[in-house]
């Protein structure tokens, strides 16, 4: 049996809602065209990041797969992301569309737009499965085998609904007080599913590299791949036929710069990890057929790959957090039935759980991991204006729609 | 007669109500024929002012004025700086002057009133607005500003103090013999809010919330321990558990905003609760116009002009039976700023009965209009003259 990395990289830009205040409210509807020279201004980020992680890593992806035949590579590519780079890097949509025609690139399903809707509505969040689904198949003309919930977001429940969805494949965190005394290099089965395959990610040999991989305080900087090579050695004993690599795509060039040699390092790690006779890599769905799964696994309560506790706490966390949710998901009904595609379309992207994650205050003491990720000053002000936004949209649908209620 | 007056802001260069009341006050006291010096410790044109004469103690414009020397500021050592300019200024003024009397504003101008008074042993007033201890909400405070106001107090030939609140706090506080303390209660000047059309648009979101039959809470403030809006924040829960159809405007900002934000979050009604940040101009007028009631909550209030500005904007007045301002006026709601169930109950009742909420509103205009900055002149002139007359209390 061959042993195959399955590497999975997820590609996402949220809308950014633009400093929207109570003066604002109930005049313009353009939450999320910030055209200032911040962080709010979704353009202007895009541009950035196009330029620092999607072209670069975009051209090493494509070297690498027409230098190694035996190279593949998973990605997902939320809604809210294509939308952004069709308007201003339309030439990235076209990179990913001529990985995709090679044939060893997997597209992974999720929410169209990377929200947290399975916990709030199975309706919506069905919906919007069938809205990035749809995507896929119009922009790359493949179906998708394999899901991925927010944020890793996973329990039994969100399991059992992708494999009767006829998924075969789903990802999770690979969270040791879930393992217990297993390993997360083999193929699982979620409790209480019949086909559908449970891949875990290896978070220490992912996160080497997406986190750890330029910290010049870490006691195993540089990390160079024939180091990085022996671990995934070790992670290969005992005959275990997988590793997952999960990881954000933008930890190559935006989470860790160019600088710091991340890219050289893929390059040569790859080609390293397959001179060796019986290594390979797999994508996510290959992955799941690559051997007989070693058991079920459980996860009653929801596991994320987040901070050093693994929940929703990032998100879901404090009061203006779920104050925020409550309100947005109260308007489903009436925004759906005022059939107003452009009111449709500006609810669910306040959905992307990038909002709530702005909002998160626990960071004060778990290190400025988020405060890093924030286009604002305070997570107050994420509120603010996200709050002042769905106050809008409720606007929108009295006014013109002569539905619902303040 | 020539009267030394120390400020330390005028508009439009005020951080808040004690430029606003030197301005009226100054103004009416000069009309009365007073010749007036008035002190600023920064330099800049103030409109309107030809009536009398602004030395400026230092050549600091006010955009330069860094936010910890504004009057409501919370940093002592650069406000130190200022006040060792302004009194050196203040000490050559009375040297090469002569004056009848020196009114001082706040602890901010009392050492240079002091200083003037050791110089030329002219009487000295010290007019209160605030206390540290009002500032502070508590009884902590900056124990050096306590020392300073306790040592203006005591040297003052005459306190006026902006309510009986105030005047209460000097006496109880500072052991300041009542007899020597005189109540100036602050007015309005309708004049400078006249000309003005309200179009609905600038709180437009508010505006439908009215339609729908909504009533509006309004509290135009600084977002400071001082003003009480934690308590605000509270009774507004407890009342949407009662009636629905309220929503909460919180006009301003402060160091308490993040804590509100948070607040209304846990309570469950941010929904409902509106913050605009830091307004002026017509949004700052707007914000009265928009609302149906006006809330002082204030843990210490020693008057509380806002309060008439909304009564003027027809307004219905509830004020904490700490802010001074509600000795001047009877048709009000009135509550211990701690007792916010009683302020619910009062939310409740104006927002659910058309005819109490009119005759508070009714009540408060016709009461504040009786109010005028040419009787605080005709008190200011009479203590001048026993003053100057050498028959002192």
């Amino acid at each position: 049996m061959k042993r195959g990395i399955t590497l999975y990289l997820h590609v996402h830009q949220p809308w950014r809602v633009r400093d929207y205040s109570v003066f604002d409210t109930a005049f313009h509807h353009d939450y999320f065209d910030g055209n200032g020279e911040d962080d709010r201004n979704n353009g202007r980020v895009l541009a950035k990041v196009a330029d620092k992680s999607y072209r670069p890593m975009n051209a090493l992806l494509k070297r690498l797969l027409d230098t190694h035949p035996d190279f593949k590579v998973s990605l997902s590519i939320t809604g809210t992301f294509i939308e952004q780079a069709e308007r201003w890097a339309p030439d990235v949509i076209e990179d990913f569309r001529a990985l995709v025609s090679t044939g060893r690139v997997e597209i992974v399903a999720e929410t169209y737009y990377h929200s947290l809707a399975f916990f709030y509505s199975r309706e919506e969040f069905e919906k919007q499965v069938q809205m990035h689904r749809q995507k896929i198949r119009e922009l790359f003309g493949v179906e998708t085998t394999a899901f991925r919930n927010t944020e890793l977001a996973y329990n039994d429940e969100l399991a059992q609904w992708a494999d009767q969805a006829g998924f075969k494949a789903i990802l999770a965190e690979g969270w040791d007080p879930i393992l217990d005394w297993r390993s997360p290099n083999y193929v699982y089965r979620p409790a209480g599913t019949e086909n559908i395959r449970l891949l875990m990610k290896n978070y220490r040999l992912s996160d080497d590299v997406a986190f750890r991989f330029g910290n010049r305080g870490w006691a195993e900087f540089p990390l160079d791949a024939s180091k990085y090579q022996q671990w995934m050695n070790v992670a290969f004993a005992d005959d275990a036929p997988i590793v997952n690599l999960f990881m954000d795509y933008e930890t190559f060039g935006e989470h860790q710069w160019e600088d710091t040699g991340i890219f050289n390092f893929m390059e040569h790690f790859v080609a390293q990890w397959l001179s060796v006779e019986g290594n390979t890599f797999y994508t996510v769905t290959e992955a799941a057929s690559a051997d007989e799964p070693r058991g079920d696994i459980s996860m009653p309560h929801t596991v994320t790959w987040a901070d050093s506790e693994r929940d929703l706490t990032a998100w879901l966390g404090n009061s203006l957090q779920h104050e925020t949710m409550r309100h947005l998901y109260a308007l489903e009904q009436d925004v759906l039935r005022s059939g107003d595609v452009q009111l449709i379309g500006d609810w669910r992207r306040l959905q992307t759980s990038d909002h709530v994650y702005y909002m998160c205050t626990k960071w004060f003491n778990d290190g400025d991991v988020h405060a890093y990720f924030s286009p604002y000053e305070s997570p107050y002000d994420a509120f603010l204006f996200v709050m002042n936004a769905i106050r809008d949209v409720r606007y929108r649908l009295i006014q013109k729609n002569r539905f619902g209620g303040m | 007669m020539k009267l030394l007056m120390l400020g330390w802001e005028l508009p439009p260069h005020n951080s808040g109500g004690l430029g606003v009341a030197c301005y009226h006050m100054a103004k009416a006291i000069a009309h009365a024929g007073v010749d007036i010096d008035f002190v600023l410790p920064y330099d800049a044109h103030h409109p309107d002012t030809e009536w009398m004469k602004i030395h400026a103690a230092t050549l600091q414009i006010p955009d330069q004025r860094s936010e910890s020397t504004l009057a409501y500021s919370r940093s002592y050592s650069s406000l130190r700086k200022i006040q060792a300019s302004y009194i050196a200024h203040v000490e050559e003024l009375v040297q090469k002057n002569s004056y009848d009397v020196v009114h001082a504003h706040d602890w901010l101008t009392m050492e240079a009133g002091m200083r003037a008074k050791e110089l030329t042993g002219l009487p000295l007033i010290v007019h209160v607005h605030a206390t540290e201890f009002d500032r502070s909400a508590s009884d902590s405070g900056n124990p050096l500003i306590h020392e300073i106001e306790y040592q203006g107090l005591m040297m003052a030939d005459r306190i006026f103090a902006v309510s009986n609140i105030t005047k209460a706090i000097i006496v109880s506080k500072y052991g300041i013999p009542a007899d020597k303390v005189e109540v100036v209660h602050n007015a309005l000047d309708v004049n400078s809010l006249l000309e003005y059309d309200y179009d609905q648009r600038t709180y437009r979101y508010l505006e439908t919330l009215r339609d729908e039959g909504y009533t509006i809470v309004s509290t135009v403030t600084r977002f400071t321990v001082q003003k009480g809006l934690t308590q605000l924040m509270r009774a507004a829960a407890r009342a949407c558990e009662r009636y629905d159809k309220l929503a909460f405007l919180f006009a301003g900002d402060g160091e308490q905003r993040d804590e509100l934000l948070e607040l209304a979050a846990e309570l469950g009604i941010s929904d409902k609760v509106f913050f605009t940040g830091f307004i002026r101009g017509k949004q700052w007028r707007d914000a009265f116009s928009v609302s149906d009631v006006f809330v002082m909550s204030s843990v210490s209030e020693p008057f509380g002009l806002t309060a008439l500005e909304a009564a003027h904007f027809n307004n219905a007045l509830i004020i904490s039976k700490q802010s001074g301002v509600g000795e001047v006026l009877k048709g009000i709601f009135r509550y211990d700023f701690w007792d916010v169930d009683r302020l619910a109950d009062q939310l409740i009742a104006v927002a659910t009965s058309p005819a109490l909420l009119s005759s508070l509103r009714q009540a408060a205009k016709s009461e504040y209009l009786k109010l005028s900055w040419n009787d605080v002149a005709t008190k200011c002139l009479a203590t001048y003259t026993t003053l100057r007359t050498g028959v002192s209390s």
